[in-house]
């Protein structure tokens, strides 16, 4: 048997790995995207509970970021996968289940995602609206514009100027997190390299696939997020 | 400028005995000031002597705690907190007010993220929720009259501080208030652009606008101004016509005041 070349590999026709592969693609900006999501809602209630939030509040949302920021992601995906299979599988058991029950794993990812993503989304966030100037958001309480209006057309928008570039960093970090999703067994880009791999008896060609595709991901993104960063920094003094 | 006509116009802004603290400081200590409508209120004091609190009072950037406002014949309605402090009972009211009370600040603050024309017309489309063609038309014509018409599609951070104000005074203008609150305009500017916005200041004194002015520019409270109150550890020690407090002051404090 002759070894095939790239393109043969990356073919989409029978034999070839190219659908396994994009659909592994898509699987890891399904992840990255929805646990990026997650982690948005998240860090915009831990900045609101930081910066508006009663000494309770603050306490949680302290020990939160703590804790997040200090623990191995991969340990909150085991945490997420076997520890919610396992209560689910405790919780079908009470009402008559036998067996194992798996917890899926593309929420697992979804969720460790977002869990571990919203600490620094929630330090991205303070950190941006402590970065605007107070009297700005004085003049539109003057001016009289209720609580909503407020944040709609003055905060958020100064804040989201700030916070740009600390979110881009955070989308690559998630990016490159997707992949520890894996261990799932969640079909997402690494798993279907491995998969490849395994059964092409060819490491080295899928692997280095699988980087250029992370990187292409990550290139076109931050080309986007580049973009969004000049729209919202419109109207900053430039040096 | 105090025309005999002043004093028989009605009230168009009226405060009533305001306490503040901040921790154990009692910054105004029951001040009471009415203000007609067509009258220029010049504010003077040092330092400390608590004028800036008192206009922040007034459109409830900070809430007294005690006391009562009254703007355009609409009293703020205020509830009594726990603490001996009071807050306003009706956030819905209090905005209703603000929209009638233009600010102008020290630092502009003007919104960053938004042009010069978009500054001034973002409150009265979205709050007043006036048409957006009547709004932009009014716009231009304040900003011409401020003197900034080209700068009309510039950020802030690309306009001279006297710009900015200008730009934030039009901004005031721009919601139709019944008084304009100006504090310490000038403050914040580099001399040779202190004219500039006092000029502005004084045409619109001269078209009948109700201003209340914390202010240390003594020309603008001596020549400007219908009235001058001179505020002292949270009271006021003189109240009077320019001419009658600058040229006759009851207070040896004030007199001390002008001469530094």
């Amino acid at each position: 048997m002759t070894q095939p070349g790239i393109f043969e590999l990356l073919s989409f026709g029978p034999g070839g790995w190219g659908n396994i592969l994009l659909a592994g693609a898509m699987m890891t900006i399904l992840i990255a995207l929805s646990g990026y999501a997650t982690g948005a809602v998240i860090g915009v209630l831990g900045a609101w509970a930081k910066v508006r939030g009663g000494p309770g509040m603050r306490l949680v949302a302290d020990v939160y970021t703590t804790v997040l920021r200090g623990i191995p992601d991969l340990l909150v995906i085991y945490l997420l996968y076997f520890g919610g299979s396992a209560a689910i599988t405790a919780i079908g058991r009470l009402f008559g289940a036998e067996g194992f029950i798996g917890f899926p794993g593309f929420l697992a990812g979804m969720l460790a995602v977002g869990i571990t993503s919203g600490a620094q989304h929630t330090e991205v966030f303070r950190g941006a609206f402590r970065a605007v100037h107070p009297g700005e958001i004085e003049a539109a309480i003057a001016c009289g514009m209720p609580r909503w209006l407020r944040f709609r057309r003055i905060v958020a928008p100064l804040t989201l100027r700030h916070a740009l570039p600390g979110l881009g960093n955070v989308w690559q970090v998630v990016l490159k997190e997707s992949a520890l999703v894996s261990i799932t067994g969640v079909a997402e880009l690494l798993r279907q390299a491995q998969i490849a791999a395994g059964s092409t008896g060819l490491p080295f060609d899928f692997y280095l696939i699988a980087g250029g595709i992370y990187l292409a991901i990550s290139t076109v993104s931050s080309t986007v997020l580049h973009r969004a960063e000049r729209h919202f920094s419109r109207g900053v003094r430039r040096s | 400028m105090s025309s005999p006509a002043s004093s028989i116009a009605p009230v168009a802004i009226s405060v009533r005995d305001i306490h503040k603290s901040f921790g154990p400081i009692e910054v105004l200590k029951g001040i009471s000031l009415d203000a007609r409508e067509g009258e220029v209120v010049s504010i003077l004091g040092s330092s400390g002597s608590g004028k800036s609190t008192l206009l922040r009072c007034i459109n409830m950037l900070e809430t007294p705690d005690r006391g009562e406002v009254t703007v355009a014949g609409e009293t703020i309605e205020m509830l009594a907190a726990g603490n001996g402090k009071s807050r306003p009972k009706d956030r819905a009211q209090v905005d209703r007010i603000r929209s009638r009370l233009g600010m102008v600040f020290q630092s502009f603050n003007l919104w960053s993220h938004k042009t010069v024309l978009e500054n001034v017309i973002e409150a009265p489309i979205h709050v007043q929720k006036r048409p957006r063609a009547e709004c932009i038309e009014e716009a231009e014509a304040l900003l011409a009259k401020v003197g900034i018409a080209a700068k009309r599609n510039h950020y802030p951070a690309h306009l001279s501080g006297g710009q900015q104000q200008r730009a934030a005074i039009a901004r005031a203008l721009a919601m139709r208030p019944a008084v304009m609150l100006f504090d310490e305009p000038t403050s914040a500017l580099d001399p040779e652009l202190v004219g500039e916005v006092l000029r502005v200041m004084r045409a619109l004194a001269e078209e009948g606008r109700t201003m209340l002015v914390v202010t240390h520019e003594m020309g603008f409270a001596r020549d400007v101004s219908s009235r001058v109150i001179f505020l002292h550890q949270g009271q006021i020690e003189e109240d009077g016509r320019p001419d009658e407090v600058f040229g006759n002051a009851k207070s040896e404090r004030f007199r001390r005041f002008i001469k530094a």
